[in-house]
């Protein structure tokens, strides 16, 4: 296999819990991402999916070394990007670029729309080399009016919006998009809109995306492969088809089982995997499996002894015979679908 | 205690399934703007049956949470409701604000999207399900404190006696969302409506408060309205579907009618635009453009602009909710039997980038 485009290895991302007054002596940290690896590859699709809390965004933001790592490493192209010197992040940032979820927040109020895309140029001092030009053909590609480009982030539609937010990402040309939860914030048919343009995007110029999403089923839709995150750590991983055909570990299943299928006869005639509680707090996460506490196999299926290990053993992200990784000491495949 | 036990068992006072609970005919409501005033619901009507489930599906400003507050009489005064809303034998939007208060909260009764802003945060949660139970019923404080943990664990929230002295601050947004459901269940409605009530949720809570939804509407009997844009939670959840564009029911039928033969456009191409977990990547349909404004709205069919399917009738007349292929599948489009057969992508465009502009942009692009 060839050499992946991005490799993320082992990174660790802790924030501290401070006492209150003065003195602000940390107490704890939360631990949003914890030890978590994957590689991407070129032309690929990543999808990063987990209820919210999971780290998913956090692990996003550490790979575009927009917050730093506690540990671990994040290789782009070979490179090191965790400790990169300012200038030489400013380089690679015309190569990994960022599409955020909410499309009113990311978007400067008083800046023309073609301001805002061809702010990038701008800063890379690429404008003044065709940049009215390109910004015309960006707004096209994306399916904007080159001649709406004076107007204001407010006066467009956030489908709208969320296609500036994509035209000012591939203004330099990126490799890589991290996309953050692009269409969340948009109906149904608004979203497909979207989705269908990153589809369009991604085949013609050949870009990789980190998809990161809670939504199952639109991850599904646009990744080749997928990660499942619970509580800052990789639960399952594998391509698209093997984890919505096979899921192995209890928590993708209870996932997949949770989401309703718009389909009323399949819908009702659905077996539940349904998981009790609530997330537990990631400063003090549970000890051996971190899913435990809400773990339907756990609670309905294991002898006290084999819960034992649960408890006292974390499991590793490895093969079980599913032909994917999981990390579930129990781990076995169903079909839910 | 006998004196004091509430007697709240279903079936008590309620009619036969299929009885007509609530009818709602010729609904509008106006609110004023400084743009002129905005029509945010357009003549709804619709019939809800003793113990059915309607749902009610639609995109952000489509007025299907409009209609529901007008339905409670919670609009603000400077809101212009009219048309007949028949409960009980008693059209309520005629009912003097303290008879209303009668019928809030125990004949009808609401779920709100958020339940932090529907708890009062100075209060434990058991006080406030017993309040609930104590406005409409004479009962002692310690009976109605009773009723309350009965009711926390009808909603299965786990140790319901402590629970009960929690302050809502103290609780998960899955729990906080359990105690209102309980709030709804607390005098044996006649009907629950609830609005998006799992919109904030993540899915794994979503499923549970689904669970409890079901649970409260099979303990009371009672018709339930869900407002909603999530056609999944319809597709489980619904008996009846009503699909509203514009401030106005556009499709109206059976949960398997509207999504397996949708009959207006709009319906099709909303079902086309969701990705499905259940079957391979499929190329999807997005609905080009957005909803028109309802201030100043133009004549005709308010989707015609988006609809590929649109011709001259369409700006002119705007369609009535008519029978299609069953006498209770209604659906408001002139090109309704055009639909019978098609599938979303044979309607809808699914090229969405400007290929000229793309390819220009893939051969400068190193």
């Amino acid at each position: 296999m060839s050499e992946p485009l991005l490799s993320v290895r082992n990174v660790v991302k802790h924030f501290p819990i401070r006492s209150k007054g003065l003195v602000r002596r940390q107490i704890g940290a939360v631990q949003a991402v914890s030890d978590v690896s994957f590689e991407l590859a070129e032309g690929e699709t990543l999808g990063l999916v987990g209820e919210s809390g999971c780290g998913k965004s956090t692990t996003a933001r550490v790979v575009l070394n927009l917050i730093p790592a506690t540990s671990g490493q994040v290789l782009y192209k070979g490179r090191e990007l965790t400790g990169i010197s300012r200038g030489g992040m400013r380089e690679l940032r015309r190569e990994l670029q960022i599409v955020f979820q909410d499309p009113y927040a990311s978007l400067d109020p008083r800046m023309p729309v073609n301001e805002i895309i061809a702010e990038p140029l701008r800063i890379h001092g690429l404008y003044a080399d065709g940049g009215r030009e390109q910004v015309r053909t960006l707004m096209q590609t994306v399916g904007l009016k080159p001649e709406h480009g004076n107007r204001y982030a407010h006066e467009f539609s956030g489908g709208q919006r969320q296609r500036i937010g994509i035209a000012r990402a591939l203004a330099l040309r990126p490799k890589l998009l991290v996309l953050d939860e692009p269409v969340s914030a948009l109906d149904v048919s608004i979203q497909a809109g979207v989705l269908n343009l990153l589809d369009e995007l991604q085949s013609e110029l050949g870009l990789s995306y980190l998809f990161v999403s809670h939504d199952l089923s639109v991850v599904r839709h646009i990744a080749d492969r997928i990660a499942v995150m619970y509580l800052g750590q990789i639960v399952e991983t594998g391509t698209s088809e093997q984890l919505f055909t096979a899921p192995a570990h209890p928590y993708t299943q209870a996932l997949i089982s949770a989401i309703p299928l718009p389909d009323p006869r399949k819908e009702r005639a659905r077996e539940r995997i349904t998981v009790v509680g609530d997330l537990p707090s990631p400063a003090n996460p549970p000890s051996g499996c971190r899913f435990r506490t809400r773990c339907p196999k756990f609670a309905n299926e294991l002898t006290s002894e084999q819960q034992t290990r649960c408890v006292e053993q974390p499991p590793e992200l490895v093969d079980r015979g599913d032909g994917h990784p999981s990390s579930c000491h129990y781990a076995e495949s169903r079909a839910l679908l | 205690m006998t004196s004091e036990q509430i007697d709240l068992a279903p079936s008590r006072r309620k009619g036969a399934a299929g009885e007509v609970v609530l009818e709602v005919s010729n609904l509008d409501v106006t609110f004023p703007s400084g743009d002129g005033p905005v029509r945010a619901v357009r003549g709804v009507d619709y019939t809800l049956h003793r113990g059915e489930v309607l749902g009610i599906v639609g995109e952000s400003g489509s007025g299907k949470s409009v209609t529901s507050m007008a339905v409670m009489r919670l609009l603000p005064t400077t809101a212009k409701v009219t048309g007949e809303v028949r409960f009980d034998g008693r059209n309520l939007l005629e009912l003097s604000e303290s008879e209303m208060t009668r019928v809030r909260g125990s004949k009808i009764a609401m779920i709100f999207q958020d339940p932090m802003t529907s708890l009062n945060p100075v209060y434990t949660v058991g006080a406030q399900i017993a309040e609930a139970v104590r406005a409409h019923h004479d009962v002692s404080k310690a009976a109605a404190l009773d009723r309350a943990v009965q009711l926390l664990d009808k909603v299965r929230i786990p140790n319901a006696r402590d629970r009960a002295s929690s302050f809502p601050h103290e609780l998960s947004g899955g729990m906080r969302q359990r105690v209102v459901i309980a709030i709804a269940m607390a005098n044996d409605p006649d009907v629950i409506i609830a609005d998006e009530p799992t919109t904030a949720l993540d899915v794994t809570v979503q499923a549970q408060i689904l669970d409890a939804l079901k649970a409260a509407q099979q303990e009371t009997g009672a018709a339930m309205v869900l407002i909603t844009h999530d056609l999944g939670v319809i597709a489980g959840q619904a008996d009846r579907v009503m699909v509203m564009y514009a401030g106005k029911p556009v499709e109206i039928g059976t949960a398997e009618d509207v999504f397996y033969t949708p009959r207006m456009p709009y319906s099709l191409g909303l079902l086309g635009s969701l990705p499905r977990m259940d079957r391979p990547s499929e190329r999807l349909t997005p609905i080009p453009g957005s909803p028109p404004s309802v201030v100043n709205m133009p004549p005709g069919c308010p989707f015609g602009p988006r609809c590929p399917k649109h011709t001259e009738v369409c700006d002119e007349t705007e369609p009535e909710l008519r029978a299609t292929t069953s006498a209770t599948h209604l659906a408001a489009c002139h090109h309704a039997e055009a639909l019978v057969g098609a599938e979303a992508e044979d309607v809808f465009d699914t090229e969405v980038a400007d290929h000229d502009a793309l390819a220009q942009l893939a051969e400068e692009t190193p």
